[in-house]
């Protein structure tokens, strides 16, 4: 099976590379449209800012292969935010694939610093095992995973796991071949593990 | 709800752990890779790696072994030591590395922490801090790990850090560090309360207590400790678990 890992100007791809290969598969990092459009699995992975990064897939012209690619696809962090309509970071449009809007964290107090840094929780909406909550197949609600990150979606249609901090918001989402994590799974010791896998296993 | 995080802290000389670490059954207790494996199985929620090798060859190594951290731990690391350059960080976060720390370096040349936030994001970087609490009852910080002290005091420089876009603050009280007599809960408590970015509390573990007192009273994002969990002295499991029975939120594996 192929696997393709989008290769753009933001960090974190080798961490997932590294994942991928634990796990067995040996995917490939390209931002080649071909090796993009053929392969059986697409991760949009990353760390990064918003704006400077959807400027990047605009002028590559990734922008368009993403979109309309038909195989799964998973975007994580801000390669989830990347897929949604419009970003508060940079006040930039983004893909649209998922209709809602990436929104800064606003702390109601000091308490809540941001970005969020650690382990949060992830609760599935349902607990059918079928349809989109395969992503989550074996995975225990309430399982820690982790998260970085200053901006979130809000909870929406597309929302497939929730989790909390100054309020509920998206940890996942899906839309027909498109899954995203706001958490990285790759980050995420065994429970990540298990999220990634169920992914490439689709 | 964000638990509070455990981090071991790891200082790595020539591509080996420095530090002797007693595990029972442990073959490998110098390597950095299998150490921190180990960890992450007991139920660490982060590691710390820092180099603390001076010359060129080493950092080539240290280099070589964040590549070998990244493909086989699945949890979140960070680096530090020997950072003073833009070009430092970009090598280490292309080898894998989630986070890098600066220390010395940043306090000599404060901008370091603003090009690291804008080229990688405020996430990337640390701002380590070590200071001292004199007798006049400042908090002074001090470069290459304790022996210079500075002009710099600590409430102030890390309000810059984070005004320059530092991701967190790890605060190490030199008069606490090695103690095992707790944390430098007073300070620890006013940077939570000042600043809006996480903050780490290093130096004065010596007991599970330590940690739920700096938890409780001083609210900290997270714990960093070396030779309790090195020495064993503190099982991670078991501090999870007496962290979580005693009402702190925390990660149990």
């Amino acid at each position: 099976m192929k696997v393709a890992i989008v290769k753009y100007n933001a960090g974190n791809i080798y961490s997932v590379f590294c994942a991928c290969r634990r796990l067995g598969y040996d995917p490939v990092i390209t931002n080649d449209p071909e090796e993009l459009r053929n392969a059986d699995k697409v991760i949009f992975p990353g760390v990064g800012e918003a704006r400077a990064a959807m400027d990047y897939l605009n002028e590559t012209g990734l922008s368009d292969i993403i979109r309309n690619l038909k195989q799964p696809v998973l975007g994580i962090c801000i390669g989830m935010q990347l897929m949604c309509r419009h970003s508060e970071e940079g006040d930039v449009d983004c893909l649209g694939i998922f209709d809602v809007p990436v929104e800064r964290f606003r702390p109601a107090d000091s308490s809540f610093k941001v970005p969020q840094m650690g382990w949060n929780t992830i609760r599935v909406q349902g607990l059918e095992t079928g349809g989109e909550h395969r992503l989550f197949a074996d995975v225990k609600d309430d399982s820690y995973v982790y998260y970085v990150h200053s901006y979130r979606v809000p909870v929406c249609d597309y929302t497939i796991a929730k989790t909390d901090y100054c309020g509920p918001y998206s940890a996942a989402l899906h839309k027909d071949n498109f899954w995203a994590t706001q958490f990285h799974p790759e980050k995420s010791g065994s429970v990540g593990e298990k999220i990634l896998k169920n992914f490439l296993l689709f | 709800m964000l638990a509070k995080r455990i981090i071991p802290c790891l200082d790595v000389k020539d591509g080996t752990t420095v530090k002797g670490v007693q595990f029972v059954n442990f073959r490998n207790a110098g390597d950095p890779v299998e150490l921190g494996k180990q960890y992450s199985d007991m139920g660490a929620d982060e590691l710390v790696y820092l180099d603390i090798t001076a010359s060129h060859e080493g950092r080539k190594t240290f280099t070589e072994l964040v590549k070998r951290i990244a493909a086989e731990v699945s949890i979140p690391f960070t680096v530090g030591g020997g950072i003073h350059e833009l070009s430092d960080v970009e090598r280490l976060l292309a080898a894998g590395a989630d986070k890098v720390s600066v220390n010395s370096s940043a306090i000599r040349r404060p901008e370091l922490i603003s090009e690291i936030a804008r080229r990688f994001g405020v996430q990337e970087c640390v701002c380590a801090i070590d200071a001292r609490l004199e007798e006049d009852g400042t908090w002074r910080c001090y470069l290459n790990g304790g022996r210079i002290p500075t002009e710099r005091t600590l409430f102030e420089w890390a309000h810059e850090a984070q005004e320059r876009g530092a991701g967190e603050i790890l605060f190490t009280s030199m008069n606490h560090d090695g103690s095992k007599q707790g944390f430098a809960i007073e300070a620890l408590h006013r940077l939570h309360e000042e600043l809006s970015i996480p903050i780490i509390a290093s130096g004065g573990a010596g007991t599970k207590e330590h940690f739920l007192e700096v938890f409780e009273q001083a609210h900290v994002d997270a714990a960093l400790a070396a030779s309790v969990f090195h020495f064993n002295e503190i099982p991670m499991r078991e501090l999870k678990n007496y962290l979580a029975d005693n009402g702190i939120c925390v990660r149990c594996v």
